[in-house]
């Protein structure tokens, strides 16, 4: 059972490129609502959503990630994630499914490359048609 | 072998800590007093009982430890050993022993390792000291060999007596193996599993892990509670090979009053006074506690939060619609909002009521700790205590306690002076500290006051500035009242010797941080020579508030009610600049200014000449908010940012509006 979902990762977009995170960190997968701003905090913040009664923070992963962002997109999605205790909101450019990828399909990330990019991947996925960045949540939560 | 006794353990440590109060209690009287022989009988009671309970968990470090302090405890009764303080140290050490193990087994659900052989020797010396040896060590002996005459303790017969009404019947059974048998452990597992698919096994002499160990000759007994019939019984046993003799009798629990106090007779004479004068008090207890029983019931805390989040939900849909009636013209729409209202508030009330437990909880740790305090830095001190009834929300109570802690050793250690200085001052001999709690308002009051030295306030500054806290220059013009919040500054300490009690680095920025944490506040009030005083002000609830919306540009803020003290405008004539800090005069006070809008980095709107001020307090020390427009009060629920955003600064929460939208509460006391 545990070992069916090890290999699940949700997939979604960012500009051109196809993203995945570990099944079991996703709590769920919003449309993008009313944000309230948060004074003062990292320019990826995008906010804090209400999530059926409760307070949740968003990121914009494109600015966290680096990559240029205008906020808008029309099928932007949140991805809901839990890690370590922290509940988070990722803002995704659109969410489209659920792949298995076998671990002897996931390669090291690239080892060169000074960007601090490279340290939020965990790994490069195979899959017979392209090429998944997985991602480290803990990385990308570290405040 | 494993006993299904994991079961039992809440069961065993709530009676155990409620047993061990009482001992606490008993202990700290005894020692004001130390010939009243109730007090010895009380603990004596409350030993035995430990003994009792202990020993039928398994729980075996903590069965010999009470069995010696009973040992030593009878003989103070039977005057054998005169009670003096050396012996109620002791006892004193007994109890933290007790306390430990307790809560090691409340929370790793099995006994620690220490087996308190230090203690028990030193008991067993107090014994020798006084020559009762011979008799007790006889006792102690009888009691380790008796496999008939077992007694039965208190726990087990509460537990026979809870099973009869149940309708469930106890069966005593004694197993005596072949004596052929080769591995009585294994045979007896077999006994026990066979006997644990048919009801619960609640006690066996001896105990579990000393069959286990093959501690024990040929013969066994135990006390299963099943609906089963003792037929049933009988035969299952007897399909089990080795075993020479089953006697299975029924027990209960009146009965088994009857039979201790004829075996008691039978025992020893110690034994018997020892386990019957007990008996009397503890039918007086449970008398006492059936009459509590009635009244309280343990709630699971979670439960209780789950209900306060629907109250809380609750309470959101109410707001909303109260935004909707405005819109909207349907008749007798307000009133039905208004009875709403009223239901959720008494609702809220009561749910808030649930939760609150007396703040003694927290207090009754203090009279040992000052007793403790007192012997170790020969100071003699008189904790007086008030208010222990005063009722604070269970969150609050447990993180009150580690600042309370730290500010009564602070009083004791800094505060209190030596008796020989005292007498020079003219002073009593004996020091107090006064605790009091007390409500006020929507707020919990604690002080904590002492009669001692007073805070030296030269002597503050000088080390503020040594610490490079301030500088010299800066020190020359600061008041009294400016001087106090250097004490909270982190790594402060006055105290010229770094002691054991406090002055360890952790010094009062900890307690403060710990108390603003659940939006308290502390001040301190202190006249050389005369004493100290912290006041100590804590919110009775911390999941709703009443709090004032405002809106800066576009945005919403919440503002706790409770930080308060007035609302006011003023015009771009009545701001000052001085040096670079903005202030207004404000009944004959200057306050600072504190322009919202460029802290929250809103769009400020266009130049205006009049502001809304909102003058908010904290302790002493006050500010005011300029604001662009005020939309009213509300009640409102806190929700946490969440951990990932727990270093955004000066936000304390989020509430959830009528319309669904979030606002953010501005965390006052980062602001001023």
């Amino acid at each position: 059972m545990s070992t069916e979902i090890e290999n699940k990762y949700v997939i979604f977009k960012l500009c051109k490129e196809y993203y995945g995170i570990p099944i079991d960190n996703v709590l769920s997968i919003e449309k993008t609502g009313q944000a309230t701003r948060i004074p003062n905090a990292p320019n990826y913040v995008k906010g804090v959503i209400n999530l059926r009664g409760e307070v949740v923070p968003v990121i914009n992963l494109r600015k966290k990630l680096g990559m240029e962002s205008d906020d808008s997109y029309k099928n932007s999605r949140i991805v809901v994630v839990s890690i370590n205790e922290i509940v988070v909101g990722l803002m995704v450019d659109s969410s489209s499914e659920v792949l298995e990828i076998d671990k002897e399909n996931i390669d090291k990330p690239p080892a060169n490359g000074d960007n601090q990019f490279i340290e939020y991947i965990s790994g490069i996925g195979k899959t017979s048609d392209r090429l998944i960045i997985l991602l480290n949540l803990t990385k990308i939560l570290e405040y | 072998m494993d006993l299904d006794l994991n079961q039992y353990i809440d069961v065993f440590v709530e009676e155990a800590k409620e047993h061990l109060q009482s001992m606490n209690e008993a202990l700290l009287d005894l020692e004001k007093d130390n010939t009243n022989s109730s007090l010895i009988n009380e603990i004596f009671r409350v030993a035995h009982t430990l003994k009792g309970m202990s020993g039928t968990m398994g729980f075996t470090h903590m069965a010999n430890l009470t069995h010696e302090m009973e040992n030593v405890l009878d003989g103070v009764r039977s005057n054998n050993i005169t009670l003096d303080e050396d012996i109620i140290d002791i006892i004193f050490e007994c109890f933290d022993a007790l306390d430990y193990s307790v809560n090691a087994i409340a929370t790793e659900g099995k006994e620690d390792e220490d087996d308190h052989k230090d203690l028990i020797h030193k008991l067993q010396m107090t014994l020798d000291n006084d020559k009762v040896e011979q008799s007790d060590i006889h006792s102690c002996h009888d009691e380790n060999n008796n496999n008939d005459n077992d007694v039965l303790d208190e726990y087990v017969i509460n537990v026979i007596k809870e099973a009869n009404s149940k309708g469930l019947t106890a069966f005593k059974i004694n197993i005596t193996l072949s004596p052929k048998c080769m591995l009585k452990s294994a045979r007896s597992f077999i006994v026990f599993n066979t006997l644990e698919s048919m009801g619960d096994i609640i006690y066996s002499n001896p105990s579990a892990e000393d069959i286990e160990d093959e501690k024990f000759d040929l013969s066994f007994s135990l006390i299963i509670v099943t609906k089963l019939e003792e037929k049933e019984l009988a035969s299952a046993l007897d399909r089990i090979s080795e075993i020479d003799n089953i006697e299975i009798t029924t027990i209960d629990a009146a009965g088994i009053l009857e039979n201790e106090q004829n075996i008691n007779e039978k025992t020893h004479k110690d034994e018997k006074k020892l386990v019957s004068a007990p008996e009397n008090h503890s039918k007086t207890d449970n008398r006492s506690r059936d009459s509590k029983v009635g009244k309280t019931v343990r709630v699971d805390i979670d439960r209780l939060d789950n209900l306060m989040n629907l109250v809380s939900e609750l309470i959101i849909i109410k707001t909303r619609m109260d935004d909707l009636s405005e819109t909207s013209n349907i008749e007798n729409m307000a009133e039905a909002i208004e009875y709403l209202e009223r239901i959720t508030t008494s609702l809220h009330d009561a749910v808030m009521k649930v939760r609150m437990v007396p703040i003694e909880r927290v207090f009754n740790r203090f009279p040992r700790m000052v007793r403790d305090l007192s012997k170790e830095l020969n100071k003699e001190i008189s904790l007086q205590m008030s208010g222990e009834d005063t009722e604070v929300d269970r969150t609050v109570i447990d993180e009150i306690g580690d600042p309370l802690i730290h500010i009564i050793r602070n009083s004791i250690d800094h505060g209190i002076e030596t008796p020989k200085e005292r007498i020079k001052r003219g002073k009593s001999e004996e020091g107090t500290v006064i605790l009091k709690a007390y409500p006020d308002g929507n707020n919990v009051v604690i002080e904590v006051v002492d009669d001692g030295g007073g805070i030296d306030f030269n002597k503050v500054k000088v080390k503020a500035i040594e610490k490079g806290i301030i500088t010299a220059e800066e020190g020359d013009i600061l008041s009294q009242e400016e001087i106090i919040p250097l004490l909270f500054m982190p790594g402060f300490s006055t105290s010229d010797e770094v002691s054991d009690i406090s002055g360890r680095g952790v010094g009062l920025d900890v307690v403060k941080s710990k108390i603003e944490s659940i939006n308290g506040s502390i001040e301190i009030d202190s006249e050389m020579g005369k004493g100290t005083r912290f006041i100590i002000r804590i919110p009775l609830t911390l999941a709703i508030i009443q709090a004032l919306l405002v809106k800066l540009g576009d945005e919403i803020f919440a503002i706790p009610l409770s930080s308060i003290t007035e609302i006011t405008s003023i015009t771009n004539d009545n701001i000052r600049d001085i040096q670079g800090q903005e202030i207004f005069l404000y009944r004959g006070k200057t306050i600072p200014i504190v322009r919202l809008n460029e802290i929250m980095k809103v769009e400020s709107a266009n130049e205006i000449d009049e502001h809304v001020v909102v003058v908010v307090r904290k302790g002493e020390r006050q500010a005011g908010l300029l604001v662009d427009n005020l939309l009213g009060q509300q009640e409102i629920v806190i929700k946490p940012l969440g951990k990932y955003l727990s270093n955004i600064k000066y936000l304390s929460g989020a509430t959830i509006l009528g319309n669904g939208s979030i606002s953010l509460i501005l965390d006052v006391n980062s602001l001023i």
